[in-house]
């Protein structure tokens, strides 16, 4: 799950690492007044997204005066910040951070991940602060710094110092870079993230080490024992689709093509995905509906995947170990008789009693296309798609 | 004798008196698998498909020597249990578990190395379908019978897919020697180089089966270790060629976020150690048995 900066700014600076003054608006009435309250005379105006590069994709001002961020906000507010992250349809800015800026002397990078070759938590530094990391390990891979932290003692303070030394830093700034360092590490630990991200952080005129952007994200899977944390999320900044699967207890991820994918189990939904690539068409989305596909779930996803209009076919691919083909394939049928669809359905069962589902989805009356493989099914399904689509043309036409 | 498991391995479960584990309890017993007790802390003396339940993992391994152990405790209790079943002299503990924090597996991992490489659990998954030695034992939630005894060791970290390559081997006639379930989660007990290491030295097993998947750097870890010292066929699928970049597609572990992660450098990757890649997740069972021809 992620947060937003001014988010993860609150959190880093209750475990000692040091933020520049800042103030969350609504409104650019608002933001102009929480400059007033934070004092100076140059402020940073930042689009609150969850994403990286919103500099470059205008979330981000610069601003001298209470116009000036009035200004700014009113061409921030409501609109979709669309970054190389985001994807075409970006995402809402409804919140604005305002800051004092700060004189940067120098600006690093600095990272915590959960380093998976390792299996332990690695801190990741460079001097080349406020370019992205990808861009970094690309063009100056040398400047990269990487400590393996030990999951039994935890960041020790030579670890930090060696890190920053080798940064550059200058001797009167370890013991900051220290604090800021092991803040991060804590705040990790302790909050079960999965990244943090420090881009940059900078050394100021006056002897300054700040944070100036920070980015956290936790694991899903320890939400349960921080409420706190579990209480930042911004459903404004999911996709609709996917957090109304994610509320609904499926596991849903919305892509560009037209045929929906039904599919318990996330590797065979991933392979299900990648035959309908093979045979000529592109996935509408990924759907794994986990062991017990009940009628109830199955329902649920048709559902699910028919709010995606882009959908002209669709594709149930279950395999029965646990449960057996006739009592899923009972499902299928009753979920299409509740949900209506206008669009063709392609049925591929595997495992337990196969015969009987078959049967069973012969037998309702229904459209449904059956498959025995999933080479076949996959292939099914984009020609039924490509058949639907030329006959509403035909039609069309006609008419 | 095959990988982890045998005709006379004692398995515990632990959790045994959900919903989720009596059913598999049931199943397994059926199998013919060896479940001698189970663990559930403040029900011991009670029996649970006519096995009896134990306090704690150590008193259930001294009244029934058991050597393996399935765990079936929920996600914010998992990792404990795990712990537990490597102090109270489990040997090989599978974990189906899906939804542990990835920082309990970091502090499961770091206890397990208390332990001298001797007397260290072997663990798979968590979050996996388990492990099978066809017509021997079953450890897990697979359905048995999709499984025929053979040659081929399997190694996914789905769990569904390994039931389709399982499957169809079984409809080309091929058997498996062992299948083994890692998992889909970013943190797991075993990786796809420990299991090829065992697959290796396993008499059993002729040809293996590996089913990888996007994210983490197991895969290219696997390629290096077969190039070097792998000497049986490997034939491998990698699923998620049409995933976007970022998203965590269902496990928690399926999500390319750097540089030689996606499928398709997976794939390169493979090739490259002389590993034979099937393009198609239906072809897995016509590639096994292509390169078993060529190999006899």
């Amino acid at each position: 799950m992620d947060i937003h900066e001014y988010q993860a700014k609150e959190i880093l600076s209750g475990f000692g690492v040091a933020v520049p003054p800042g103030a969350l608006a609504y409104s650019p009435e608002q933001a102009a007044y929480r400059a007033r309250e934070i004092g100076g005379e140059r402020w940073v105006v930042k689009a609150q997204v969850h994403t990286g590069g919103r500099g470059k994709a205008g979330g981000v001002s610069f601003c001298k005066s209470d116009r000036e961020i009035e200004r700014a906000c009113e061409k921030m507010f409501g609109r979709k910040l669309v970054t190389h992250q985001t994807g075409p349809e970006g995402k809402g800015i409804y919140r604005i951070y305002v800051e004092g800026a700060v004189p940067i002397e120098r600006e690093f990078y600095l990272g915590f991940v959960l380093d998976r070759s390792s299996q332990r938590v690695m801190i990741v530094a460079s001097a080349e602060g406020g370019v992205e990391i990808e861009d970094i390990s690309a063009e100056k891979p040398d400047s990269i710094v990487r400590s393996i932290v030990e999951p039994a003692v935890g960041l020790q303070e030579f670890q930090c110092r060696e890190i920053a030394f080798r940064l550059g830093v200058e001797p009167k700034l370890i013991q900051q870079m220290v604090r800021t360092m092991q803040g991060c590490y804590r705040a990790f630990t302790e909050l079960d993230a999965t990244m943090v991200e420090i881009n940059p952080l900078v050394v100021t005129g006056d002897d300054h080490v700040l944070a100036l952007d920070a980015k956290m994200t936790f694991d899903s899977n320890a939400l349960f024992r921080h409420p706190q944390v579990a209480e930042l999320r911004d459903k404004s900044q999911e996709d609709p689709r996917e957090a109304r699967a994610a509320d609904r207890g499926l596991n849903y991820v919305g892509l560009e093509g037209d045929i929906g994918c039904i599919v318990n189990g996330a590797g065979l939904a991933m392979a299900t995905m990648d035959t309908i690539k093979l045979a000529g068409g592109e996935p509408a989305n990924f759907l794994d509906i986990g062991g017990g596909a009940t009628p109830e779930r199955v329902a649920k996803a048709f559902r699910l995947v028919m709010s995606d209009r882009n959908v002209g076919a669709v594709l149930v691919n279950i395999f029965a170990g646990i449960n057996r083909c006739d009592w899923v394939a009972k499902g299928v049928v009753q979920a299409l008789q509740e949900v209506q669809l206008n669009v063709p359905v392609i049925v591929r069962l595997a495992g337990n009693n196969v015969d009987e589902g078959q049967n069973i989805l012969a037998g309702s009356g229904l459209p449904i296309i059956r498959a025995n493989t999933l080479t076949e099914a996959a292939e099914r399904a984009v020609g039924a798609w490509k058949n639907d689509i030329s006959q509403r043309d035909t039609k069309r036409s006609v008419s | 004798m095959s990988i982890f498991l045998d005709h006379d391995t004692r398995v515990i479960v632990q959790g045994i008196t959900g919903k989720m584990a009596r059913f598999h309890t049931r199943d397994m017993l059926e199998y013919g698998t060896k479940v001698v007790g189970g663990v559930v802390p403040g029900k011991g003396g009670e029996t649970v498909e006519g096995v009896p339940v134990f306090n704690t993992a150590k008193e259930a391994v001294e009244a029934t020597g058991a050597e393996a152990s399935l765990i079936f405790v929920p996600p914010p209790f998992a990792a404990d249990s795990i712990m537990e079943a490597a102090d109270g002299g489990i040997r090989y503990c599978v974990c189906i578990t899906d939804g542990i924090p990835a920082q309990d597996m970091i502090s499961v991992k770091r206890y397990m190395y208390r332990y001298p490489k001797g007397r260290r659990m072997v663990l798979t998954g968590p979050n996996c379908a388990g492990t099978i030695s066809p017509g021997k034992a079953l450890l897990g939630i697979m359905p048995g019978h999709i499984y025929q005894q053979g040659p081929v060791g399997i190694v996914s970290r789905s769990g569904t897919l390994g039931y389709e390559a399982a499957s169809q081997l079984k409809e080309r006639g091929i058997g498996v020697s062992t299948s083994v379930g890692i998992g889909g989660d970013p943190i797991n007990g075993s990786s796809f180089r420990d299991i090829l290491e065992q697959f290796q030295a396993d008499d059993e097993t002729r040809v293996i089966c590996m089913i990888g998947e996007i994210g983490g750097p197991q895969e290219a870890e696997a390629a290096e270790y077969i190039r070097n010292h792998v000497t049986k066929p490997v034939v491998a699928y990698v699923a998620g060629l049409t995933a976007p970049k970022g998203r965590t597609m269902g496990h928690a572990g399926a999500i390319i976020s750097a540089f030689g992660e996606s499928a398709a450098e997976k794939v390169e990757i493979l090739s490259a150690a002389g590993v034979t890649v099937s393009e198609h997740p239906s072809q897995i069972g016509e590639t096994i048995a292509r390169v078993m021809q060529q190999a006899a």
